[in-house]
This record gives C-alpha cells, structure tokens and sequence, in this order.
C-alpha cells in the first residue's frame, strides 16, 4: 500500500457511500446535495491519478453546471422538504442487477490487473492535454461542438411554450 | 522551514485574510457610500470615524438568537452559509500578489481554469439556503441567483478565456508575467466584461435581484439570522475581494508598477490596484439602480456574451498578427 | 498504485448508478443516476490512461483523459436536453415520475399550458 493507495480507497470509499446514498435517500433535493459529494470525490480520484485538467473540468462543468441544473429542475418540479416513500419501485430487481453488474464489473477488471504496481507519472499539464487534443484529435473537438449546438437549440426548441 | 510548515503558515495567512478583508472592505462601504450619499456614516464605535462599527456588528450578530424556521431542512439550513464562504476562500488560495513562490499561498499551472471553476461553486450554496428555508420568497430568489449565475458564468469565463488566449498560459502568475501595459486597450472590452459578469457572480448591486430587499425581502437570506447571516454578508464581501483580485491580476497587470521595483514594492502595486477596483464595485452600488429581471437576463445574452466573442476575435487576430 | 483500487470503486459505482435507474421513479433523480454510471466510466478511462500509457506505450497518449473530457462535456448537453424534457413533462402532467406517463393518450384540446410562472427563465 502506497500513499496513492491510501488516497485512493479512503476517496473510493466516500465516492461509493455517497452515491448510495443518492440513489437510497427518500429527501430528492438530499440526493442532488449527495450527488455534490460524489462528483467532487471523483475529481478527487481524478487528482490522485494525474490527471489535473481533467479534475477542474469535472468541477466547473459537472459541478459548476449539471448539478445545478439539476437542483434547479428539482425545485421548479416542487420538490417537497422532508421524506417521501413514493421515489422508489420495488427494489429488488434492481438490487438484483446492481449487484450483478457491479460483480461482475469488479472481478473482470481487478481479473485484468490482479495484483500489479504501477508507477504513477507526473502530474499532467493542462499543455500536454491541449496539445493532443488539437492536434490528433481535432475532428471529433469540433463535432463535439456541433453536438452542444444541437443540444442548446434542441433544449430552447423543448423549453419555449407551446403556443407560438 | 519544513514543507507542512510552510503550508499551514501559506493556508493560515489565507483564511485570516478571508477574514480580515471582507471587514475592511465593509467598512468602507459604509463610509463611501455615507459620503456619496452626503451622510456621515458610523461615527461612534471605537471613537474615530466609527472605525469599530463592523466589530460591534459582529458582537450584535453573535448575540443574536439562531432561528432555524420549524418547516425548514435543519441540516441544509444550517450548512449552507458554511458552504457559502468555501469557494471564495478556496479562489484565493491561488491568487498572486507579488512576483516568485513567495507571494501566492499555492502556485498552480492552472491557476485561471482552477479559480473559475471553483467559483462557479458558490451557487450551490445559493440553492441549498433558498431550498431549505421552507419559504417562497427564499426560494424565488434562489431560482433568480440560479439563473442568474448560470448565465454570467458564460461572459465571465470567456473573458477570462481571452486574456489566457493572449497570455499563453492559464497560470495566474504567468498571466501576470506576460502582461504589457498596451494589453489595457487590447484587453478593455474583455475586462469590462469580466468586472461587470463578476459583479453579477457576487450579486453585488446592480445585480442583486436575488437578494432585492425591496421586492423579495432578502430572497435566500429572509430566514436566516445572527451568525449565520453575517456569514453569508461575508462570503459577499469576500467576493469583493476576489472579483477585484481577479481583475487586477487579469487585466490591470497584477504586481506591475510604473516605476520597476515590480520584485520589493510589487506586493503594494497590487493592494493599491485590488482597492481601487473594490472602490469601483462600492460606487456602483450607490451610482445605479437594481436592474430587473428581464434586463439582466438581456444585458448578459445580447450585450455581454457577443462583446465576449468579439473579444476573443480580436485576440486571436492581434496574436496571429504579432 | 495499484490499479485495482479506482477499477473496483469504478465498477461498484457503475452498480450503484444501475441499481438507481431502475428503482427511482423521479425523473430528475433517474438523471442522477446516470450521472453516477457516466461517472463510472470515467474513472475507468483515468485510470486506464494511467496503466496503459505505463505498459503499453501506446502512439497517442493521454488518449484516456481526451476520452473523459468529451464524456464529460457530452453529458452536459445530455442534462441541458433531458432537463428540458422534463420540465415540459412537468408542464403538461404535473408529474415527473416516469412510470405514470400514459404513453398512449393525447392531451385534451386546451389543456395543455398549467403555466406557474416560474419555468419561462429555465
């Protein structure tokens, strides 16, 4: 166990505890709230693993834009304070197949590297990730573009009222 | 000096000057606006010039009795002034005052990207107050600092985008370093955009609609009281702070002074440049009324974010260019 | 570093995000849990970037990280559209619990708009 380990499994274990408490908490604005933590334990884990830009990334556009909308859909649809007991189907199915999925995700990727040490490189500069993304990977940066523009028109073509 | 050490001294230093500021700040808000106003202001606390009225304010609000409204989410309700203050302490742990590692508390690569995002958090804790106090104004002008932030978050980063694009680099310091003092024209119109998307980022009047005590009673703030509301009348002035800091070390050339010396006297070049941006935000408030609503949603899509974009045009030519 | 320690946080991630798209019944917190998984997949991506740049030396590098990146802004517009939805889903129904859709039943002349007011700036 190195510190990187360490690192990684305390952050690991916040990353998994607060995420299952986004999908077990019966208070809906609580589940954004957790999802908060969640997002940001990853950026942590993104930190632990080198790969800085993508950290901040994760923090403006994950946690800066998506949970916010997503707080602010929550309360433009009423979301009600304190717990409610109609936010769940019958649980077990899905227990059946998270477990199932995790399961097996976890023994075929830890089957992939067992025990192996890998020495971590240093830390990523935001130079590095710029330079190959405009240069070997260009197309798919401008086609991304495209997507969001789709995207913007497509949510203000939904979100205008039906009557003009 | 061992590496903790020297951190817990660099974190240290931050977290007091988290404190410290937002109170002299204040206080010349008070007297700033009295003067313009033709008042006097606080003239009685600590004898001169009522220079103890925001000590005193915090003696008042630590008294003061901490309700939390029976409908409320008591945990929400109660973390969310903490919550409030974070971002902006965080932000200026990364701000350059002078030139070398001595200045800044934690050097990053990439500083700018690192203080945008962070701030971009200060939201959350908007909607966590507004929610949570069970109460319809608090939870309009939550909905109004949602869209309100989401919105300036745009110009605001793109105008930052443009000076980076000049610059070369995201890193505060080498912003600085790069900076020349012709980039005050090249660079006006983005830093306009900046000062003014950053005012409406702290919700700083003219763009308090959150808050608009004459329409919304205080929005998010109506429940709370005592300490916790002063924690959250600090989080704004730390944002002053911040958005100032900003300014100066994007814009305005940092620690760069007229007269060399950038390397002993640079520290004082940038307090100077940091107040007198602060003095900017204060006037403002006493200059011009609250926008509305629609006003600020148009001022931001139809005036600031094409400014913006022609910005960062005319960057990227005069960069090809050179 | 092991590498086995973000590949397992990441699957069990993933398993959570599975188990809260099938039982939620909230739209809104159906998009978190998506969320949760495209998470999952990012961490995997990291992590791989990591170990394989390590082992394999691959002809592009830090390929991982660009593949996070565009994960990650995809998923933004995916909640820019999908909030859309749902508040227009709201607008009409007053309801955003996916499993009271009636699929199959025209709205009424008329009754379309119960406008509040309060989702025109969203």
């Amino acid at each position: 166990m190195t510190v990187a380990d360490v690192l990684l499994t305390a952050i690991g274990a916040v990353v998994v505890g607060s995420a299952l408490l986004v999908v077990t908490t019966r208070h809906i604005v609580h589940a954004g709230l957790w999802l908060v933590v969640t997002l940001t334990g990853v950026a942590a884990l993104y930190l632990v693993l080198t790969a800085e830009l993508v950290a901040w990334v994760q923090i403006l556009l994950y946690l800066g834009a998506v949970v916010v909308l997503l707080l602010f859909a929550v309360m433009l649809t009423r979301a009600p304070i304190g717990a409610r007991d109609d936010l769940d189907r019958p649980r077990w199915p899905g227990v059946l197949v998270g477990l199932g999925t995790a399961g097996s995700l976890a023994a075929l990727l830890a089957n992939a590297y067992r025990w192996d040490k890998i020495e971590l490189p240093a830390a990523g500069t935001a130079e590095r990730i710029g330079e190959h993304l405009f240069r070997s990977w260009v197309l798919p940066f401008e086609l991304v573009g495209l997507l969001l523009l789709a995207a913007l028109i497509g949510a203000i073509a939904l979100s205008r009222s039906g009557d003009e | 000096m061992p590496i903790w050490l020297d951190l817990v001294v660099r974190v240290l230093i931050v977290i007091v000057a988290a404190f410290v500021l937002p109170l002299i700040i204040g206080q010349t808000e008070h007297k700033v606006m009295a003067h313009m106003q033709g008042r006097l202001g606080p003239m009685y606390a600590g004898a001169y010039h009522g220079w103890a009225q925001l000590v005193a304010d915090g003696a008042k609000f630590v008294q003061k009795e901490d309700i939390t409204p029976r409908a409320a989410d008591k945990p929400v309700f109660k973390l969310a002034p903490v919550i409030s203050m974070l971002p902006y302490m965080i932000v200026l742990l990364v701000i350059p005052i002078g030139p070398g590692n001595g200045w800044v508390a934690q050097r990053l690569d990439i500083g700018l990207f690192f203080a945008l995002a962070v701030l971009g958090l200060g939201v959350i804790a908007v909607l966590m107050a507004s929610w949570a106090s069970a109460n319809k104004f608090a939870l309009l002008g939550g909905l109004r600092a949602a869209a309100q932030l989401l919105g300036y978050e745009l110009p605001f980063v793109l105008a930052a985008a443009s000076v980076a694009m000049a610059a070369g680099t995201l890193s505060l310091s080498g912003i600085v370093e790069a900076w020349r003092p012709w980039w005050l024209l090249w660079q006006l119109p983005a830093m306009l955009v900046f000062f003014i998307a950053g005012l409406a980022e702290i919700r700083r009047p003219p763009f308090d609609m959150p808050v608009a005590d004459s329409e919304l009673v205080f929005g998010y703030l109506v429940e709370y009281t005592g300490l916790r509301f002063a924690f959250f009348m600090l989080a704004e002035y730390v944002g002053i702070v911040v958005i100032a800091a900003l300014t100066t070390v994007l814009f305005l050339g940092g620690w760069k002074g007229p007269f060399g010396l950038d390397a002993e006297l640079g520290w004082l070049w940038t307090i100077i440049k940091v107040v007198a941006v602060a003095f900017v935000v204060l006037w403002l408030r006493v200059a011009y009324p609250r926008l509305r609503v629609d006003q600020l949603q148009r001022l931001c899509w139809l005036v600031l974010v094409p400014v913006a974009l022609a910005q960062l045009i005319l960057t990227a030519a005069v960069k090809l260019a050179l | 570093m092991h590498p086995v320690f973000p590949f397992v946080v990441a699957a069990l991630l993933f398993g959570v995000g599975a188990y809260g798209v099938l039982v939620r019944r909230n739209a809104v917190l159906l998009l978190m849990s998506a969320e949760l998984m495209l998470n999952a997949v990012n961490i995997v991506l990291i992590t791989a970037d990591v170990t394989i740049q390590r082992t394999l030396k691959p002809a592009l590098p830090a390929t991982g990280q660009i593949f996070a990146l565009f994960v990650i802004v995809v998923a933004a517009a995916e909640i820019g559209v999908g909030l859309a939805i749902i508040l227009r889903l709201y607008r009409l129904r007053r309801a955003v619990a996916v499993d009271e859709i009636p699929l199959a039943d025209p709205l009424p002349a008329g009754a379309v708009l119960a406008d509040d007011g309060l989702d025109e700036r969203s």
